[in-house]
């Protein structure tokens, strides 16, 4: 993967800031959003940064027309994205469902709060059989690089791609610097609608439905549907991403996505250098999930622990990748400030720590010590 | 069990041939229609709406940069007919997708089909703020008072007394609520630049809405605004009426409460008052003439 250099005129930005930034280095030309926090700084961002650039940010009356708007930008072939936390994007649901059988590559930017939207993110709450791939950045400077990545992976299948952050990936700050990355050549986009082959017989029809023009061959929906279940299990194939830590002799393994996972890397790598034979799995894809991966390293261990802010869902996906190999249990739990958008006291290196051992020495039976509450509760 | 053998409603004219003497002196299919064939019902008032403003397209020579955006109802299939590009969108929005295209392609005339069920009830914000937003598209409504596609349900726009099914005994005002006047309700809004509510039950309704179509097209040519151009179309199925009794039945019932008329040009309000009296003035006119015409001929 291209990494994003954060040494060269690197400064300081807040992540919403640099999402913005990173999309419109993308060619993202076309953004519209209703403010919920924590996502509203990323609508002011791309508000600040499109204009200059010839591009348009609106600030739209709903979530459905912001992603209704979206679906208009993208089928004149420009780059264009939306986004919310979880609660705007189950507004969106529907669209999200159709955008995808449409084929078009809209670009969601998610500042979940807490992790409660692993579910909506993967399975999704729209209808019918479909995929968004899911990326997860641990920290700024990669949700700045994701963000390039989610454009381009969208143009590259015809497909949606949402970025999952958090109200710590929008509202802490970071050093990054952020130049185009270059990922390859994407396909042309003749499907894209402009007028001018009005007339000829050979206008264009972008629609979720499987239609064609009169006179044109029209695919038909079940085949339609067929056609895109075959590109789903092309993206499964092709782009699996996942890092891992310290796997190989590991006794017990940790997974976790986005931000709680770079406290977990950290919490790891410290028992490690303790002497712990601790390793950890960090999904970066949470679709497609890293099944294999978390099949080869749950091998052998003793127990699988997943660290997720949340009543437990990414726990199902880690079960599914480690069919019966190991024992799997949730080490995380919901944990919110008094707002319920931002961070609870369990996102914490020590506390963390303490589950993390727990189930290291005491096995997946072992007692966890009780969730740590917010003052505010 | 006796079986009735369904009868012809009127005489049956052969149309495979043309009759002795007739002269085609138009073309039944506009040129960014791909087939004259529709998959509508007898009746239906929706194919005639579509000519009409493909025609006004082509006419205004703005065939090569028109992009359409197509709700969900049983104008849906004029998205694979027409020979104009086109996004399928959701049913109720529309005017949300036609905003992308449009700020996307300022340059491109853009354009929304929509009928009653798709843009008053599931879409009646988006139509409204893109209306608010001064956004320079052209939205158009086929209004036939119900959701055809269905098979005939009460939409926003039904009127009291309308029978559909889901309001067998009528429309009751006190059960069901009243009718919404969207083009009214659109004329009030600031950012509107033209509206306009026509039908095509007849000859001089069909010339009229073409008319229509034309001022609207133009004025987003001319970059003036939102316009808006509601169509009252005849759904014999839906209403639950013979086929040949479609038109009287929208201008007796539809068209009493959906007045027909320029509702708003160059930023001047016309309310149904106004428009009522306009229409009773235009009829005498007509039947005036109709009978000085009668006079001349018959020497009286």
């Amino acid at each position: 993967m291209t990494a994003v250099d954060t040494r060269a005129a690197a400064h300081l930005m807040e992540g919403s800031e640099a999402i913005a930034t990173a999309a419109v280095a993308a060619g993202c030309r076309f953004f519209a959003g209703y403010p919920m926090t924590p996502f509203t700084e990323v609508l002011e961002n791309f508000a600040k940064q499109l204009p200059p650039v010839g591009g348009v940010c609106i600030n739209a009356e709903s979530e459905l027309e912001a992603v209704g708007m979206a679906w208009g930008a993208l089928s004149t072939g420009s780059r264009a994205a939306t986004g919310s936390t979880g609660q705007g994007l189950s507004l969106m649901q529907e669209s999200f469902s159709e955008i995808t059988l449409a084929e078009l590559p809209l670009v969601i930017f998610n500042m979940a709060r807490g992790g409660q939207d692993y579910f909506q993110s993967t399975r999704g709450g729209g209808h019918g059989d479909y995929r968004h791939m899911v990326l997860a950045p641990m920290d700024i400077a990669e949700a700045a690089e994701l963000t390039q990545l989610a454009f381009f992976l969208a143009d590259k299948w015809r497909n949606p791609v949402l970025v999952y952050g958090d109200y710590l990936t929008a509202h802490t700050q970071q050093s990054v610097s952020i130049e185009p990355i270059d990922f390859g050549p994407v396909p042309d986009k003749p499907w894209a609608v402009n007028g001018e082959l009005n007339g000829t017989g050979n206008s264009r029809i972008v629609s979720p439905l499987g239609f064609a023009k009169t006179g044109h061959e029209s695919v038909g929906i079940e085949r339609h549907l067929r056609r895109m279940q075959a590109k789903f299990a092309a993206i499964e194939k092709a782009e699996v991403r996942v890092e891992t830590g310290y796997v190989d002799d590991a006794e017990t393994i940790i997974v976790a996505f986005g931000t709680p996972a770079k406290f977990v890397r950290y919490v790891v790598a410290q028992l490690r250098a303790e002497g712990e034979k601790v390793g950890f799995v960090r999904p970066i894809t949470l679709w497609p999930y890293p099944y294999e991966t978390i099949a080869q390293v749950s091998e052998g261990a003793r127990s699988v622990g997943v660290f997720e802010l949340c009543g437990g869902q990414m726990i199902e996906d880690v079960r599914l990748g480690v069919l019966g190999r190991a024992p799997v249990v949730g080490i995380g739990g919901i944990s919110t400030d008094g707002s319920g958008f931002g961070v609870g006291p369990l996102l914490d290196v020590d506390i963390i720590r303490e589950r993390i051992l727990a189930i290291h020495r005491g096995g997946a039976q072992a007692e966890l010590p009780p969730l740590p509450d917010n003052e505010r509760g | 069990m006796t079986v009735t053998q369904p009868q012809p409603v009127g005489p049956v004219l052969d149309t495979s041939v043309a009759p002795p003497g007739a002269k085609k002196i138009a073309d039944i299919k506009p040129d960014l229609l791909l087939t004259g064939e529709h998959h509508m019902c007898p009746g239906c008032g929706e194919p005639l709406a579509l000519r009409i403003y493909l025609e006004a397209i082509q006419e205004l020579g703005l065939a090569q940069r028109t992009i359409g955006v197509a709700g969900i109802g049983c104008y849906t299939s004029f998205s694979g007919t027409m020979d104009v590009d086109l996004v399928q969108a959701l049913h109720g929005r529309a005017p949300s997708v036609a905003t992308g295209v449009k700020r996307m392609k300022p340059e491109a005339i853009v354009f929304t089909l929509q009928g009653d069920g798709d843009m008053v009830n599931e879409g009646l914000q988006e139509i409204l703020h893109t209306a608010a937003r001064g956004e320079n598209v052209t939205c158009i409504l086929l209004n036939n008072g119900v959701f055809g596609e269905t098979g005939g349900h009460m939409t926003a726009t039904t009127v009291i007394g309308q029978r559909t099914k889901n309001s067998l005994e009528g429309r009751d005002a006190e059960y069901h609520g009243y009718p919404m006047l969207i083009g009214d309700l659109i004329a009030q809004i600031q950012g509107a630049s033209y509206v306009a509510r026509g039908s095509v039950h007849n000859a001089g309704a069909v010339a009229r809405t073409k008319r229509m179509f034309k001022r609207a097209f133009e004025s987003q040519a001319n970059n003036e605004g939102f316009s808006f151009v509601e169509v009252l179309t005849m759904c014999p199925t839906g209403w639950f009426i013979p086929t040949g009794d479609g038109p009287d039945y929208l201008q007796d019932t539809l068209a009493e409460i959906h007045v027909m008329g320029e509702l708003k040009v160059d930023g001047v309000v016309h309310n149904t008052e106004q428009l009522v009296a306009e229409n009773t003035r235009k009829a005498e006119e007509a039947a005036a003439a109709k009978a000085r015409d009668l006079a001349d001929k018959t020497g009286a």
